[in-house]
């Protein structure tokens, strides 16, 4: 409620700030221009958030099985642990937009580099959360089950991989968050479509608004699937409580 | 751990020290089969690393441990969160290799003597403290190992749900006979429940005292010989002014 307050208040600010004609519209467009353009161009962006989402949705389900494999792969063998954390870590300190022309120029201009990307944005989260969730498994359960004399097998599927599902969630919904940047970025090293793509050519023919339309689709493939997640989340996740936001 | 032909434990003179905290000093006890032994002291003297000890899940450092094959209900219940009653109440079963549908219905065979019918499906957090620790319970007997391992069972209870659980539990144990190692800081719990007391000193745990209760069940809190025992323990642990 107070979300959509501040966002209103905001839009109405700038659209009264471009009106006044104190901001050049070629630098920022008001909202409503934003918004014809668009509907006017809605042939235009129609496939080029398609082709962004299949790109979105390929990279996370990649970095998804990736992210699981490696966390599952580290909590179980220490030498693992030990062999790829700093590997794993290492890998979120490369910018994406230096590596993405190179991963484009092997890749080629496909599909692949943006799945690619996309993937090394998002597993990230997702193996860190669900390694440090596997470590948190509950001391007592785990007693338990070593004096029933339960194999390692039976401790990760039977404890450890249900206890550890809300923290691999919350590494899940990061990665949601910040999958488009990898695709963007992946776009812009060499592509024909896409958000990106269209981002790119609205600037170099100072369609502002048109730019700024595109960001808007991002933006909001961004939140839907965050809140894909989230509601899949509640879904699994139905054993803890959960207190409303805001609330005690 | 070395197993013992019958179903009994016996604890010899053993010492057990997690890094300069010594735990356990030399201590010794015994349960005969069928026999409940309530292990008595102060928080911290040890008493779960002793049931750690007898479940095999940790080696003395000297001393020896000879017992069946135990079973531990932790200190706080463990039950999974996740899993509804009947499935927690299954879990042994589940880890022993047992199907299903065949660890379900050998748990939920139990469900009406504990009071747990019409909460087959419901989670943990759905269950009252009581009824949480009858689950858990059900499920330690369930594992269908000779010996108990039941670590301050009653522990996070109310007064009014603990004197009804021991109750319960009193009669649960007639039906089914096992060895029991209790372990609780309740004197009056051990008296109701157990054939003997062995009464642990503060840190590092040593055996202080060991009480033989040959009342007759059922046992009332308010009975002249409970009473009389409970304050002879009390006295011997140094908590009687």
């Amino acid at each position: 409620m107070s979300a959509a307050l501040i966002v209103l208040a905001a839009l109405g600010g700038w659209e009264a700030l471009v009106r006044a004609g104190l901001v050049d519209e070629l630098i920022l467009p008001a909202p409503t221009q934003v918004a014809e353009a668009l509907w006017t161009d809605r042939d235009l962006l129609a496939p080029d958030l398609a082709v962004t989402t299949w790109e979105v949705v390929l990279g996370l389900a990649a970095a998804i099985a990736a992210g699981a494999a490696l966390g599952i792969a580290m909590h179980v063998s220490p030498a693992a642990a030990r062999a790829l954390r700093p590997l794993v870590i290492g890998s979120q300190a490369v910018p994406v937009p230096v590596i993405a022309p190179l991963v484009v120029l092997v890749l080629g201009f496909g599909l692949a580099p943006k799945v690619l990307l996309v993937a090394l944005v998002c597993f990230f989260p997702v193996a860190i959360n669900l390694y440090d969730g596997l470590r948190d498994a509950d001391a007592d359960a785990r007693k338990l089950l070593r004096s029933l004399d339960a194999s390692r097998w039976q401790t990760l599927r039977m404890l450890e991989l249900p206890s550890a599902l809300p923290a691999a969630f919350t590494g899940v919904k990061v990665a949601a968050a910040v999958a488009v940047i990898g695709a963007v970025f992946a776009e812009w090293s060499g592509s024909d479509s896409g958000l990106g793509h269209a981002l790119l050519t609205a600037n170099g023919q100072l369609a502002t608004a048109r730019a700024f339309a595109a960001t808007l689709l991002l933006f909001l493939l961004a939140v839907a699937l965050y809140g894909a997640f989230a509601l899949l989340e509640r879904r699994v996740v139905d054993w803890t409580p959960r207190t409303a936001p805001g609330g005690p | 751990m070395p197993a013992k032909g019958d179903s009994g434990v016996t604890v010899a003179e053993v010492r057990k020290a997690f890094g300069p905290v010594q735990a356990l000093d030399r201590v010794s006890l015994e349960a005969a089969p069928r026999e409940v032994v309530a292990v008595v002291g102060p928080s911290g003297c040890g008493k779960s690393t002793l049931l750690e000890l007898v479940c095999g899940l940790a080696e003395p450092d000297g001393g020896s441990v000879e017992a069946a094959p135990a079973a531990l209900m932790p200190q706080r219940d463990g039950l999974l969160p996740w899993l509804s009653a009947l499935d927690n109440a299954a879990l042994a079963l589940r880890v022993g290799g047992t199907g299903r549908a065949a660890a379900r219905a050998a748990a939920h065979e139990h469900f009406a003597a504990f009071g747990l019918e019409g909460f087959e499906r419901a989670r943990p957090r759905e269950l009252s403290g009581g009824m949480r620790q009858r689950v858990a319970f059900l499920r330690t007997l369930l594992a269908g190992r000779p010996v108990l391992c039941l670590d301050e069972p009653f522990g996070a209870l109310d007064a009014l749900t603990r004197t009804q659980m021991q109750r319960w539990l009193a009669s649960a144990l007639e039906r089914e006979p096992r060895t029991v190692l209790l372990v609780t800081h309740d004197v009056e719990e051990a008296v109701l429940l157990a054939d003997r007391l062995v009464l642990l000193s503060p840190r590092p745990g040593r055996v202080i005292a060991t009480l033989d209760i040959s009342l007759s069940r059922p046992r009332h809190r308010t009975d002249a010989d409970v009473v009389a025992l409970r304050e002879r323990a009390l006295e011997a642990l140094g908590a009687d002014a």
